[in-house]
């Protein structure tokens, strides 16, 4: 899926967007975590394909992102990150989603639609 | 083999609002300087596991950032305490003393440790009360 497919199927609103190339991008996995340091250990193969869905919504899950080499974090029920973490998304390169939907309702709906578990 | 590179970057105690700074730092220098990105990426997942450790379960510290003239980058991350007790304990997946605090950062699965060993080739940890020092090292995987 492309990152505005996602957005759209969620609800989403768009933070900060990742380079001119990035809405070309193509989606097929999801890992869904509150704890980085479970995405940091299960994410292990091609973190391009790859979004990050959490409720974690600090610089932490910004910074996890980054050292996985992750382009799109969808941040889930309806928090809104602040300025720091919008400006570090826009640095680090990366798309920052908020969805008004829990971490099972936005699971349940990328799974619909044919994003898979990561590999 | 010589180490042609070295920088020693502080992490301070309870810094919460700068964690992961340094390893950000430290990836960064490995990209502009070519190292790859799955090298790249090995070393960042390390190193910011160890850097929040630093932060949340220690007294701050320092890490050591050296590239030797064969390739090599060595991370040496040194605390100043409080030490861990039981090390193998503490390299169980799963295993955490984590705080509130550290659980708010969004850590405390007790997988940094475990992750940290596996994403380097080669992984050494000694503890005493007066500190606690990790040394990795990473090569290019064929
Ligand atoms: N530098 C350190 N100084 C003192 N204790 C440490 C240090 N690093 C780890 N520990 C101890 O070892 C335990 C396991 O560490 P590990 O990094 O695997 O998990 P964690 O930090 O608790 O959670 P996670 O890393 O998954 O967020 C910690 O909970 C803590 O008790
Ligand atoms: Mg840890």
């Amino acid at each position: 899926m492309k990152t505005e497919e996602i957005a759209k199927v969620l609800n989403a609103k768009e933070l900060s967007a990742a380079g001119e190339h990035s809405s070309d991008k193509e989606y097929t996995m999801v890992f869904a975590t509150d704890l980085m340091s479970d995405a940091l250990a299960m994410i292990q193969n091609a973190p391009e394909q790859t979004v990050l869905l959490t409720g974690l919504c600090n610089a932490q899950a910004l910074r996890t992102a980054q050292m996985l080499d992750l382009e799109l974090i969808v941040i889930v029920r309806g928090k809104q990150p602040n300025d720091e973490i919008v400006e570090m998304g826009k640095d680090f390169g990366i798309t920052v989603l908020t969805t008004p939907l829990t971490m099972y309702e936005a699971c349940g709906v990328l799974y619909r639609e044919g994003m898979r578990s990561i590999s | 083999m010589s180490v042609i590179y070295e920088k020693i970057y502080n992490v301070e105690r309870d810094d919460y609002a700068n964690a992961g700074l340094v390893s950000s730092l430290i990836k960064q220098s490995l990209r502009t300087i070519g190292i790859s990105p799955a090298v790249s990426r090995r070393v960042a997942v390390a190193v910011y596991e160890a850097e929040i450790n630093m932060i949340i379960h220690a007294y701050g510290g320092t890490i050591t950032l050296q590239i030797s003239d064969d390739g090599m980058i060595r991370l040496i991350a040194k605390d100043k305490g409080p030490g861990i007790p039981d090390i193998e304990k503490a390299l169980t997946p799963g295993f955490s003393t984590a705080s509130k605090k550290a659980m708010e950062l969004g850590f405390g699965a007790g997988m940094g440790l475990p992750n940290i060993k596996r994403n380097a080739d080669e992984f050494s940890i000694e503890s005493s009360p007066a500190g606690t020092t990790l040394d990795l090292k990473f090569q290019e995987r064929e």
